[in-house]
C-alpha cells in the first residue's frame, strides 16, 4: 500500500501538473487493409498508405450505482435495468475531432491487460480492503474476473472484519462490498449486528463520510439479503441533515463544523442520499427530492472543459495533499449522480453534450497506469502509445472504411454514416465531395466510402461526417455527437522531373561541369569548384494531376569533412525549384574552409510518398585563406562518451632537490668538530679534572654512578629522537628518565651539599678556634 | 675547575665559529639545522658562564646558593636545552 500511494502520489502529481492541452491520449487507430483486424500506429516517415477507418465508438456512458468505476460496470445495470433514466446513455461517435484532440478508443484488450498487471496482489492478497474491492470490481465489469482468485485469503479478514465490533465504518463499508463480489460465507447474526450498528451509526451521524459509509453499507446488506431489516425509521430526518450539508453551488461540505466545501463530497452526498431513498419505508416528500435535482443541475453548471471538448469536474480549491485529481472527482460525481437518477422518480434531465463530454474525458486518457486511476477509469500520463498522427490516404487506393463499434465492443443499433463535406485545408475553396453516404458493408462491419473523385489531388483535407441513427426511438437512448471533422492528408508520388547539377563561371555564367541526377536511385557526383564560380541545382515537382507542388521542405546542405555543414533552402517558382549558390558571397561564410564537401538534398512533405533525404556528391571547394580576423568555424559536438575515454597522461615534475654539499666536505667538517672536542676531554684530562667529590662510600657512590647514567642515558635518547624517534615518544621517555634523574639527582646532590656543609663548618670551627 | 670552565667555553664557542664557515661554504639550506647547531653551541656557553658565576665563592650575589644546586640548574638546563635542539635539528 506504501509502494502504491508512493505511485499514486507521483501520479497525482503528474496528473495534477499536466498542463490542459497535453493531455496524453494522442492515438492513431489505423487499420490495415490487409488485415483489418489489426491496429497499427503509422507514423509520419512512412508515407505508405493506409487504409484508415477508424473506429466509431459507442460510448454507453454508463454509471454504476455503487462503485468508484464509472463507465464500465452499469453496462451490466443497463442491461438489467433498461428504464427511463438512460438518458444517460450516449451514442458517440468517435471520430478524431482534430489532429490535437484525442481519439477515443473504446475499453479493449489493452485495459484488461493493464489491468492485469496493475493489480497483483502480494501473497494472494491485497493489502487493504479497499484495494481488495478495487481490484474484484474492476476485474469484474473488464469481464475478467475470475482471473483474480483470492476470496480464500480475503473472505477471513472480510468476515473477522464484519464480525468484529472494534471496526469503523469506512471498513465494515468495504467489508461489505467485498463481500458482495466474493460472495463469502457468512452467518446471519453478523450480518444483523452490522446492519444495527450501521443503523445506529447513521442515526448518530453528523458528517458526510459517515452518512456515506454507513447507509452505503446498507444498501449493500439490502442487495444481499433483502430480507434483512435495514430500513431506515427516521429517513426524511437524514435526506433533511445530508441535504443540510449542502451548498448554493450544488456543492457539499464534509460536515457542519468544516467549511470547505468540495465537488467530490457532493458526488458522496447524491449517493448517500439515493441510499437513503431506497432504504426509506415510505416515500420522501417529492419537494426534497426535487431540491436534491436542482442541487445536481447547479453541479453540472461547474464543469469544467478541455480543448477537445471532454468535460471533467474538479475541486475549486485544491487542498493540498487531499486533492484527488479530476479522474477522482468526476467519477465521484457521477457515481452519486447516477445512484441518484436511479432512485428517484421522474427523470433528471441532464444535456446530453455534457454527457458527452464526460465520457470523453474517461475514456480519451488512454491506457490506465495505476491502480486507483484504473479503478477510477482515469490514467497517468505516461503513455506507451505513440502520438498521433491523422490518418491517411493513399489516392490510388480509394476504398476507404469508417467502422463503428461500441465501447465494450457490443454493435451499435443501425444507423447511416455520411460524409457531409470534403475540403481542402489549404484553399478556401468550395468542397470537393459532398453529401456522400457511405455504404455498410456487412462482412467487415465497415461504413465504406466508394472511390474519392478523380479531382482530388493530394493534399490536406478536412472531412466532417455525420452520424444518423436510422431508428428514431434510439434516439431517446443514445445521443449522438452531431458533426465531426477529421483532418485527412491524401498521399500520392510526386513526379521529379530532370534534376540537374551545375559549376558555372560566375562572369560569364557559363557552365563548366553539368551532371544530370537521378533522384531515385544512388548518385555519386564529383565536382569542383573555386571561389569564383557557382552552384546550381535544379529540378522540377508536379503532384500526380499535373499541377505545381510545393514541398513542406526542399533543403540542400553541403558538409565538409570537419563536420561543419550549410543549409540552404531550395526556392521554386511554379514547378521549377533551383537554387544557385555563389561562392564568392559565401566565403566568409564557410568560414574559409577548403576542401571536400558532400553534398545532400532532402525534399519532403506530409502528402509525398516518395519524400527523399539523399546524398549526390562531392565538391571540392577551394576557397582563398582566411585573413587575420576572420571567424572560426564553430566547435564540432564531440562525442560526450569521449570523456570517459582515458585522460591525457600527466607526467609529475618533482621539485628539484636542493643543492646539496658534496659528502667529502661535510665529513671533513665532521671531523673538524670532532677532532677538537677529543682534544678538549684529553686537555680536560691533562688538566686534572678533579673528581675528588666523587663519594668513596657505598651509597652515595651508587647513586652518583646512577645520576652520570642517567644524564647518559637522556643524552642518548636525545640521539635516538634525531635519529628515529618522534617527539612524543622521546618525550614519554624523557618523563621517565627525568623522574628518576630527579630523584638520584636530589639524593647525590644533597648528600654532597650536607658534606661540604660539614666540611665548612669544621673549617669554619677550625678558623675560629678560640684557644689560638 | 676554573680551568674547565673557560676550555668548555672557549671549545663550545669555536665550534659555533665552525658551523657558521660551514654554513657560509655550503649555504643554509637546511636552515633549522645551521641555526639549531649553532644555537646549541651559543646556548651551552652561556649556561656554562652562568654555572661558573654562580659557583665563584667570591660572588656576592650567589653566596646562599649552594654550588651543587647551581650545578643541578646547570645540569637541567641543558638537557632542555638540548632537547630543544634535537627537535630543531631535523
Amino acid at each position: 500500500m506504501g509502494m502504491m500511494s508512493g505511485k499514486l502520489g507521483i501520479l497525482k502529481k503528474i496528473l495534477t501538473s499536466l498542463p490542459r492541452q497535453s493531455k496524453p491520449s494522442l492515438i492513431t487507430t489505423v487499420w490495415s487493409q490487409d488485415s483489418p483486424s489489426q491496429l497499427k500506429n503509422y507514423s509520419l516517415q512512412n508515407p505508405r498508405l493506409v487504409l484508415f477507418s477508424f473506429q466509431n465508438l459507442k460510448f454507453l456512458t454508463l454509471f454504476d450505482f455503487d462503485s468508484h468505476i464509472v463507465l464500465i460496470s452499469s453496462f451490466i445495470c443497463f442491461a438489467d435495468m433498461a428504464r427511463n433514466y438512460v438518458r444517460f446513455l450516449a451514442l458517440i461517435l468517435a471520430i478524431s475531432i482534430c489532429c490535437e484532440a484525442a481519439i477515443f478508443r473504446p475499453i479493449s484488450e489493452s485495459h484488461r491487460s493493464a489491468a492485469l498487471d496493475l493489480f497483483k496482489p502480494i501473497d494472494g492478497s491485497f493489502s487493504s480492503l479497499e484495494e481488495t474491492y478495487e481490484a474484484l470490481r474492476t476485474f469484474e465489469v473488464l469481464g475478467i474476473g475470475n482471473k483474480l482468485d483470492i476470496s480464500a485469503s480475503t473472505c477471513p479478514s472480510v468476515v473477522e472484519v464484519l464480525g468484529s465490533s472494534s471496526s469503523n465504518l469506512k471498513t465494515l463499508f468495504y467489508a461489505l462490498r467485498n463481500q458482495r463480489i466474493l460472495k463469502c460465507a457468512l452467518k446471519e447474526e453478523i450480518l444483523k449486528g452490522v446492519s444495527s450498528k450501521l443503523k445506529a451509526a447513521v442515526n448518530s451521524a453528523s458528517a458526510l463520510p459517515d452518512f456515506y459509509h454507513s447507509i452505503g453499507g446498507l444498501v449493500l446488506i439490502k442487495d444481499q439479503t433483502p430480507e434483512a431489516n435495514v430500513l431506515l425509521d427516521d429517513a426524511e430526518g437524514v435526506f433533511r441533515s445530508i441535504k443540510a450539508l449542502s451548498q448554493s453551488d450544488g456543492r457539499w461540505r464534509y460536515g457542519s463544523n468544516n467549511p470547505e466545501s468540495s465537488t467530490y463530497a457532493a458526488g458522496m452526498a447524491f449517493e448517500a442520499l439515493a441510499g437513503v431513498i431506497s432504504l426509506a419505508p415510505s416515500e420522501i416528500e417529492q419537494a426534497v427530492v426535487a431540491t436534491v435535482k436542482n442541487d445536481v443541475v447547479k453541479l453540472f453548471d461547474s464543469i469544467e472543459k478541455y480543448d477537445d471538448g471532454s468535460l471533467y469536474f474538479d475541486e475549486k480549491i485544491v487542498n493540498g495533499h487531499e486533492h484527488q485529481g479530476p479522474i477522482f472527482v468526476t467519477s465521484s460525481v457521477i457515481r452519486g449522480v447516477t445512484a441518484f437518477a436511479a432512485v428517484a422518480s421522474g427523470s433528471l434531465k441532464l444535456p446530453g453534450d455534457d454527457m458527452l463530454g464526460l465520457a470523453k474525458f474517461f475514456l480519451g486518457i488512454g491506457i490506465p497506469g495505476n491502480t486507483k486511476d484504473l479503478f477510477n477509469q482515469g490514467f497517468h500520463a505516461i503513455d506507451s502509445i505513440p502520438s498521433s498522427n491523422c490518418p491517411f490516404i493513399d489516392s490510388e487506393r480509394p476504398a476507404q472504411g469508417v467502422s463503428v463499434s461500441s465501447v465494450l465492443g457490443y454493435n451499435t443499433p443501425p444507423l447511416t454514416v455520411t460524409l457531409v463535406q470534403a475540403s481542402s485545408s489549404s484553399s478556401k475553396s468550395a468542397s470537393i465531395i459532398e453529401n456522400q453516404e457511405l455504404k455498410f458493408d456487412h462482412d467487415s462491419s465497415f461504413h465504406v466510402l466508394d472511390a474519392l473523385p478523380k479531382s482530388v489531388d493530394i493534399g490536406k483535407y478536412l472531412f466532417t461526417f455525420e452520424v444518423v441513427l436510422n431508428d428514431s426511438e434510439n434516439e431517446k437512448v443514445y445521443a449522438t455527437g452531431g458533426k465531426t471533422q477529421v483532418p485527412i492528408f491524401i498521399t500520392g508520388v510526386v513526379k521529379i522531373d530532370s534534376p540537374e547539377i551545375a559549376i558555372l563561371d560566375s562572369d560569364l555564367g557559363s557552365i563548366e561541369t553539368q551532371k544530370k541526377l537521378d533522384l531515385a536511385g544512388e548518385n555519386s557526383v564529383t565536382l569542383s569548384a573555386n571561389h569564383l564560380q557557382k552552384l546550381r541545382l535544379s529540378f522540377q515537382l508536379s503532384t500526380p494531376s499535373g499541377k505545381a507542388f510545393k514541398p513542406h521542405q526542399a533543403i540542400i546542405k553541403l558538409r565538409h569533412e570537419s563536420n561543419v555543414e550549410h543549409v540552404f533552402l531550395v526556392g521554386n517558382s511554379g514547378k521549377q525549384f533551383e537554387i544557385i549558390l555563389d561562392f564568392l558571397g559565401l566565403v566568409e561564410k564557410f568560414y574559409y574552409l577548403s576542401g571536400g564537401y558532400d553534398i545532400q538534398l532532402t525534399v519532403g512533405d506530409a502528402v509525398m510518398e516518395n519524400s527523399l533525404l539523399k546524398a549526390l556528391g562531392h565538391i571540392e571547394l577551394d576557397l582563398p585563406e582566411p585573413p587575420e580576423k576572420a571567424a572560426r568555424p564553430p566547435a564540432q559536438p564531440v562525442d560526450p562518451y569521449s570523456r570517459y575515454g582515458p585522460k591525457a597522461e600527466i607526467s609529475h615534475i618533482f621539485r628539484t632537490p636542493e643543492k646539496r654539499p658534496p659528502q667529502e666536505l661535510s665529513l671533513g667538517f665532521l671531523g673538524l668538530i670532532l677532532v677538537p672536542f677529543i682534544g678538549f676531554l684529553v686537555g680536560l684530562l691533562t688538566l686534572g679534572v678533579n673528581l675528588k667529590n666523587f663519594p668513596s662510600s657505598a651509597v652515595p657512590a651508587i647513586f652518583a654512578a646512577l645520576f652520570h647514567l642517567g644524564i647518559g642515558a637522556v643524552l642518548l635518547l636525545y640521539v635516538l629522537f634525531w635519529l628515529k624517534l618522534d617527539l612524543f615518544m622521546t618525550l614519554k621517555a624523557l618523563g621517565l628518565l627525568g623522574i628518576f634523574l630527579i630523584f638520584v639527582g636530589q639524593r647525590i646532590l644533597s648528600h654532597l651539599a650536607s658534606t661540604s656543609a660539614k666540611l665548612k663548618s669544621g673549617d669554619l670551627m677550625t678558623d675560629f678556634d678560640p684557644a689560638g | 675547575m676554573w680551568c674547565a670552565d673557560t676550555c668548555t667555553c672557549r671549545f663550545v664557542t669555536l665550534f659555533g665559529f665552525e658551523q657558521v664557515a660551514y654554513m657560509a661554504i655550503v649555504g643554509s639550506f637546511p636552515f633549522n639545522s645551521f641555526l639549531s647547531g649553532v644555537l646549541s653551541c651559543i646556548g651551552t656557553a652561556v649556561l656554562a658562564v652562568c654555572l661558573r658565576i654562580q659557583v665563584n665563592k667570591e660572588n656576592k650575589e650567589f653566596k646562599d646558593l649552594p654550588p651543587e644546586r647551581a650545578f643541578a640548574d646547570f645540569v637541567f638546563c641543558n638537557l632542555v636545552l638540548h632537547l630543544v635542539i634535537m627537535n630543531f635539528l631535523g
